[in-house]
């Protein structure tokens, strides 16, 4: 069926089977691969996007669902050449190795701050309790979520 | 030329830098393995067994093949010309059980291949499977590795009834006298639970074969291009000169991906059959099913010692959980516990005996550790329990049994030599961090007040920069190339495929201070075998301890022959090189880097006795491993009423010789530690008894999430490695080895009021919560 | 990881939702935290899926009639955030914000979690506790039932074939005295127990209690002993009334809790949540 999104501010219009996943339909129709696949259970965090400002695993999502909305993904994050200070705090701190949860976890990260632009150390913690990192054990994205906050409150 | 002053630049080794591979992964934009599109792909799905043990009765492929999108469907018969997966390690005596890509007449454990269905597309390929019709034969399993050698146990393999997959037996001093002497012996068995090591990108392959060239590009998550190339060509029956393979960014390996496995194979075999590009991209379950899993120990130890504290021997017994096959280096896993027994201490009376058990579950081999924390765990636990026996303090008996700082190197009684060392150090270091006697005094309250609060240390050693290549199955050297251009901008070519270690940083930062020039001029290239010359691969903390140090005699050579330009640009034989420039000490007059380079491109005079281009290939072979060292201290609390064990405090001192980059190596430490929590409080794979894995998804598995893994503090020590000229040791395990045994030591100490002397991991609060049940009963 | 294919619909009106469900083949789709990983792992191939996250008229959380109404598809963080809930219903807004993680709570809405009737769900404790009311509808009209008659065993609901849940409502005025008290599964963050309480009390002294406990067993339940229990009960009293939670009950078991570690689990959380609400009340 045809569906039309509206991907990092640009209209697009596909037709798709109704049994598309979201995250299929960026990577695969959109050529959208930041964001990324690391289970089939909802659990690790990898496929995170935002939907209508809503930070959503794409996994769990059919992408006839997203017909009509506004999704954003870790490639329209900088879309105008300007890092969003979370990604810069995230280089900054190095809250990244392998770099595949990083998408997913950096707009996890985005949406914790809108809703709460001074988190705790506890908070952030929950805040990303949906994304899963097997590399850096959390710290480094914890300070560079810190760091993130204190640059954009200032 | 002109005459400048050389202004000294600050060196960059040693500095925390932030990472130059970050800025493509923090925007979307690198490539991992499923974000490859070729023009006409396909795709693939594979039927897998969903028991542990059955014959495949009848294999019907018509309806899967007749489905609308599928263009081909092989299975088992199919492939009979192709592999066998191949065992990379030796053993005297390991039987070696065929590993076929596809399932012939039998399946050996929940996911073993049967058939492969290549569709237009991944969902196409995935209807496909439900399509395949198998009628099995259900076998009886055997999951348990104790149960499976005890002799009435279901076979594995039908030709080896008593599921033995190889004895290994190493024994140094004399172990009889040690405890016939000893004035108190402990004896304790200790289980290093299956893990699944989950790195968050899956396996994925993309295969490609030029039919016109007869030649096959496999892109692979792979820790080891080059070694996966030479066995993919054995495996397929290409020349390995017309195989590539690519190991495109990746999600993380861990060991996991430090193997050569069916699947890469097959989708070279699909390729070559359909003449198309292909791919498969490993989903979670099927991660867990068949990508290897680490450790599945059964350890029992016997420890000899003096009243004193004075170790005089020990004695293990090991039990490792083989699986139904081999993978690369599965059998030679349990072989490295054995090598790290000792840990940092000085006693030299060893026994070790090491029985491989075959299991109807997948392989275990390398996770993070790789048979470095299982022994670890053992000698850190042994130690403890033999103090609390005595009733000597932990630190006290660690002390009196260093290996001193004047012994060095030093001579294990498992024939390694430790190369350099000063064990107290970090211990010394963070008890004082920790106020390690203020912390005592709040625990003896804490007892009057009834809580149950744990003071645990360990003081870990291992096995780095694998390693010399006698000691390694495929070669332990490591090689790098540097490339310097016309124009002056140097490549670095390194034969270690990092894979999110940051050597892509780490690399340019040795190479910047070495030829004197910006981060911005230098390009780490890895992971492409026809790009990059043969290497081994990033595994065993080696990156930086062996890559490293070929790129830097590389850097050495390469500078000489600059050198020699540099001095017929001058005209002078006095001139020496430094800040990116050649200088003769006469005049002061200077050649850049450009310069040099691009005279040695355009050739139109030849220093003496030396060839046009600048480039150096260089291949080294170090002459001993790395042995890190350090003290990790954990202060946890348990809640009496739900048994769940809470980390008050972690404290990390490691040395593991000089530092690159502290950023980088604190990266390396946190995650490492993440994984070795993991092990100690959350994760285990559990098999039932029919060898079903009962932990095959994320919702049953616990990787440690944020709220799960504590704040960790940490520092160093350094005592700089002789074996290389870095002087570094690697950090990539130490987190993970260091990390358990102290957990496991707090919650015991936590818990010695009751009586308590071990517990085995993961320490889940059912667990614990059984014990002081147990203990108050 | 795929699912089987199927035909879509996203109606834009109840009435047209019902009318594409009457025949009662087609499987509503909500939030899909549950419904979508499951047909992934293909253990649910529904042929026809018609999609509620379209119908403005299920989307709604007001209070009205002395109750807090909340439209099937209102989503966790929803919940969790309305300052009507956080105000009338402070029990659910709690329990809300520890559903999942924050994705799961974006997409996640109350009808959908309610009508999968997972036994580890968090919801339902919480809404036994408050003495929840769920009206369900199919095309012939609508009925409203209590949460406990809705819930009927694991995985199990009064859902007629063609029905789904329109609103789920809980009496304003819940009262600060309340807390949820759960105990994460580590792997999936499902609930091994969660204890749901609302309290009033005076001097300390509880005056009524309610109770709901979900994971413990094949469907959430309401501890009517252990309310009765701590009637007139202060602090100190709290474990001895609490202590029966687990009496009689057949505990669910798996490699994450036995059965007697969940009962023992359920005494102290429950000790744990009455003591935290009545501090609050």
């Amino acid at each position: 069926m045809k569906i039309t999104v509206t991907l990092n501010g640009k209209t697009r219009t596909s037709d798709v089977e109704p049994r598309l996943l979201l995250i299929h339909y960026l990577r695969e129709e959109a050529g959208l691969t930041g964001p990324h696949i690391g289970c089939e259970t909802s659990l690790c965090g990898a496929c995170t996007v935002e939907v209508d400002g809503k930070a959503v695993k794409s996994c769990a999502m059919f992408a006839v669902q997203a017909d009509g909305r506004n999704v954003l993904t870790i490639e329209g994050l900088a879309a105008n050449g300007t890092l969003h200070p979370v990604q810069e705090a995230f280089w900054n701190e190095h809250a990244l190795q392998c770099g595949f949860c990083t998408p997913g976890m950096i707009m996890a990260s985005k949406q914790l701050l809108e809703r709460n632009p001074n988190p705790t150390e506890d908070e952030i913690r929950h805040g990303i309790d949906g994304n899963l990192c097997r590399c850096t054990g959390y710290q480094h994205i914890v300070n560079a979520v810190k760091a993130a906050a204190s640059k954009m409150g200032a | 030329m002109a005459t400048t002053t050389i202004t000294k630049t600050e060196p960059l080794v040693g500095k925390r830098i932030r990472r130059r591979e970050d800025p493509r992964l923090i925007t979307g934009a690198a490539t991992y393995v499923d974000d490859i599109k070729l023009p006409g792909m396909y795709h693939a799905a594979i039927l897998r067994s969903p028991h542990g043990a059955a014959r495949i009765a009848a294999l019907d492929i018509s309806r899967a093949a007749a489905h609308p999108g599928v263009v081909a469907v092989f299975t088992g018969k199919d492939i009979t010309g192709v592999g066998p997966v191949p065992c990379g390690a030796s053993l005297p005596g390991l039987r070696v059980p065929v590993h076929t890509i596809l399932a012939q007449d039998r399946v050996y454990f929940v996911g073993h291949p049967v058939a492969v269905v290549v569709a237009s597309d991944r969902y196409i390929a995935r209807d496909g499977v439900d399509l395949i019709d198998v009628e099995w034969d259900v076998l009886p399993a055997v999951s348990d590795p104790e149960k499976a050698i005890a002799g009435d146990a279901p076979a594995v393999h039908p030709e080896w009834p008593d599921n033995i997959a190889f004895h290994h037996h190493q024994e140094n001093g004399n172990v009889d006298d040690a405890f016939a002497q000893a004035e108190v012996v402990v004896k304790q068995r200790i289980t290093s639970q299956r893990l699944i090591p989950t790195a968050m990108e899956t396996r994925g392959v993309v295969a490609d074969f030029q039919t016109g060239d007869k030649a096959l590009t496999l892109y692979s998550s792979t820790q080891v291009p080059h070694l996966l190339r030479t066995l993919i060509a054995l495996m397929l029956g290409l020349p390995e000169n017309k195989t590539r393979v690519v190991a495109p960014e990746m999600g993380g390996g861990f060991g996991s991906k430090l193997n050569v496995y069916a699947e890469e194979a097959l989708m070279g075999f699909v390729a070559m059959k359909i003449g198309k590009p292909v791919k498969w991209i490993e989903s979670r379950r099927e991660n867990y099913l068949t990508t290897i899993h680490g450790r599945g120990h059964v350890d029992y130890f016997e420890i000899a010692a003096k009243r004193d504290g004075t170790i005089l021997g020990m004695k293990l017994k090991l039990i490792q959980d083989i699986g139904a096959y081999h993978q690369l280096l599965t059998p030679a896993i349990p072989t490295l516990s054995v090598l790290m027994m000792p840990g940092l201490y000085k006693f030299q009376n060893i026994r070790a005996h090491v029985v491989g058990a075959f299991t109807n579950c997948v392989p275990t081999d390398a996770y993070r550790g790789a048979g470095r924390p299982e022994a670890t765990h053992g000698i850190e636990r042994m130690v403890d329990m033999l103090a609390a026996e005595i009733g000597m303090d932990p630190v006290e008996i660690r002390l009196k049994n260093f290996v001193a700082n004047e012994q060095f190197p030093f001579s294990t009684a498992t024939g390694l030599v430790y190369d350099s060392g000063n064990y107290a150090a970090p211990l010394m270091k963070a008890l004082d961090l920790v106020d390690y006697q203020g912390l005592r005094a709040q625990q003896k309250k804490a007892r009057e007040e009834g809580r149950l609060m744990g003071i645990g240390i360990s003081t870990y050693g291992e096995i780095c920069a694998f390693g010399p290549s006698p000691a390694t199955p495929a070669g332990g050297w490591e090689s790098a190339t540097v490339k310097i251009d016309p124009t002056g901008k140097v490549t670095v070519m390194t034969g270690a495929c990092p894979h999110g270690q940051g050597e892509e940083t780490t690399f340019a930062q040795i190479t910047a201070d070495e030829l004197g020039i910006p981060l911005d001029d230098i390009h780490v290239i890895r992971g492409d075998t026809a790009i990059v010359q043969y290497g081994i691969g990033t595994f065993g903390s080696r990156g930086t301890a062996v890559g490293g140090a070929a790129l830097y005699f590389a850097l050495q050579e390469v500078k000489a022959k600059l050198k020699r330009y540099g001095a017929m640009l001058l005209e002078s034989d006095d001139v020496s090189y430094q800040g990116g420039q050649c200088v003769c000490n006469k005049t002061g007059r200077t050649v850049s880097l450009a310069e040099m380079s691009g005279a040695s491109y355009r050739a139109m005079k030849l220093p003496p006795n030396t060839s046009p281009g600048m480039q150096v290939t260089n291949f080294w072979e170090p002459p001993n491993f790395t042995f890190p060292f350090g003290a990790h201290i954990a202060v946890t609390e348990i809640d009496r009423e739900t048994g769940a064990v809470q980390v008050k405090r972690y404290f990390a001192v490691d040395d593991i010789g000089n530092i690159i980059n502290p950023l980088i190596v604190d990266g390396q430490l946190h995650g490492g530690v993440a994984q070795g929590l993991g092990q100690a409080l959350y994760e285990q794979a559990v098999y039932d008894e029919n060898a079903q894995l009962v932990t095959g998804e994320l919702m049953d598995y616990a990787v440690p999430k944020a709220t799960m893994v504590p704040w960790i503090e940490s520092d160093h020590t350094v005592t700089p490695s002789p074996v290389n000229p870095l002087g570094v040791k690697g950090v990539g395990e130490a987190g993970t080895i260091g990390c358990s045994p102290a957990m496991v030591n707090s919650v015991v100490d936590a818990l010695r009021p009751l009586g308590v002397k071990h517990v085995d991991m993961p320490m889940t609060s059912e667990k614990i919560w059984r014990i002081l049940n147990s203990a108050q009963a | 990881m795929i699912a089987q294919n199927f035909d879509y619909t996203a109606p834009a009106s109840l009435a047209e939702a019902l009318s594409l469900l009457a025949s009662g083949e087609a499987k509503p789709l909500a939030g899909g935290m549950s419904l979508i990983p499951m047909m992934k792992l293909r253990l649910a191939a529904p042929d026809q899926v018609v999609d509620l996250g379209r119908i403005p008229e299920l989307n709604y959380i007001r209070h009205d009639g002395g109750r807090v109404r909340i439209g099937a598809t209102a989503t966790h963080h929803q919940v969790a955030t309305s300052t009507t809930v956080r105000s009338q219903c402070p029990l659910l807004a709690a329990t809300a914000a520890q559903i999942g993680d924050v994705q799961v709570r974006n997409m996640g809405t109350i009808g959908g979690s309610v009508a999968h009737a997972d036994p580890a769900a968090d919801y339902p404790a919480a809404l036994l506790a408050l003495g929840a009311e769920v009206t369900v509808a199919n095309a012939g009209g609508s009925r409203t039932l209590s949460i406990e008659d809705f819930l009927v065993d694991t995985f199990t609901t009064a859902l007629e074939p063609g029905e789904i849940i329109t609103e789920i409502s809980v009496p304003a005025g819940g009262g600060s005295g309340c807390h949820y008290q759960k105990m994460l599964q580590p792997a999936s963050g499902f609930a091994i127990v969660g204890i749901a309480v609302q309290v009033t009390a005076s001097g300390g002294v509880i005056a009524s209690a309610r109770v709901g406990v979900t994971g413990l067993t094949g469907k959430a339940f309401r501890a009517h002993g252990v309310e009765a229990a701590l009637v007139g009960k202060s602090a100190a009293g709290i474990a001895e009334a609490v202590a029966g939670i687990a009496d009689g009950v057949d505990a669910n078991s798996d490699i994450h809790a036995s059965a007697g570690y969940r009962c023992q689990m359920a005494r102290v959380h429950a000790g744990r949540a009455v003591a935290a609400a009545l501090a609050k009340a």
